[in-house]
């Protein structure tokens, strides 16, 4: 049977009702709340890790490190909010450890000033993603993506494709508003800037089909 | 206003979240700088692009197959209690 699924945190039970029922040992509640988030999470994961195995590992201890500290969960904040900020961890420490690189972090490369200065302003397509198939237009949306700082991945993947609001984002990283804004500016252009070459609009008579 | 103070908003202004006078001066520079204008226009189909495009949705086999493997693990647990293994 389907699940009712309103978007997240707006299932029929609340979600602190579950949390609550899961502190006091009731796996089914946790159970709720795993169904409910798990999509979430895992999109998540893949966009920061890039890596399937990587992303499935990152749900799983994720969900399994916040039942096992949900006595440490006071309720200031929403639990998928607390759930994000685990997950964000454990998917950052995942390239880490891939990268036997200690200095991936949400900080990493996002220093640099010229990403925020555009330098690609030809217009594109009028429906560029109608110029490839899906299937070609997903591995060049990936491969643009993977592109990014891991910084810059996780501030976009948060607000522009989970839907986030900036505080939100914020609490979610442990940074501030401005900070997000300013890293979401920079996702946003940088995306923009390497999706540029292949959704151009052609000049006429070069050959469009 | 400067190309380079109309990049600054354009974050909160694909957002809608800008005071109705600083959204009435960025609408007037957009009117007359055609280079803002497409930068505008494409960092707002590249949002729209990543959002609309799911790319990496869960299958629900394998959705299946984790909330298994997270369930079991949780049984040999306690809520707020790591396990003895």
């Amino acid at each position: 049977m389907e699940t009712i699924q309103k978007g997240v945190g707006e299932g029929i039970t609340s979600e602190l009702a579950l949390v609550q029922a899961a502190k006091n040992g009731d796996l089914e509640a946790f159970s709720d709340l795993v169904r409910r988030y798990d999509r979430n999470i895992f999109r998540i994961a893949q966009h920061i890790t890039h890596n399937e195995e990587d992303a499935q590992d990152v749900v799983q201890d994720a969900f399994l490190k916040s039942y096992q500290n949900l006595d440490q969960f006071q309720g200031n904040s929403k639990f998928y909010t607390w759930l994000v900020r685990i997950a964000v961890n454990e998917a950052l420490m995942k390239l880490r450890r891939r990268r036997n690189d200690r200095t991936v972090s949400l900080d990493e490369d996002v220093e640099t000033e010229d990403g925020s200065i555009p330098r690609e302003v030809a217009d594109w397509a009028p429906n560029p993603e109608q110029l490839y198939k899906q299937a070609e237009l997903s591995d060049i949306l990936k491969k643009t993506f993977q592109g990014l700082a891991p910084g810059f991945r996780t501030v976009f993947v948060l607000r522009d494709v989970e839907g986030m609001s900036t505080e939100e984002t914020a609490e979610m990283l442990g940074l501030s508003v401005p900070a997000v804004k300013s890293r979401l500016l920079r996702a946003r252009l940088q995306l923009r800037e390497r999706l540029a070459r292949y959704f151009k609009s052609k000049q006429a008579g070069d050959g469009q089909q | 206003m400067k190309c380079t103070d109309f990049l600054k908003e354009l974050t909160d202004y694909l957002d809608g979240r800008l005071t109705e006078n600083l959204r009435v001066e960025l609408d007037e520079h957009l009117h007359w700088c055609h280079e803002c204008h497409v930068v505008m226009n494409t960092t707002k189909k590249t949002i729209e692009i990543y959002r609309d495009n799911q790319l990496y949705e869960l299958p629900e086999d394998l959705r299946n197959r984790l909330h298994q493997a997270i369930m079991t693990k949780c049984r040999g647990s306690k809520p707020g209690k790591k396990t003895s293994t």
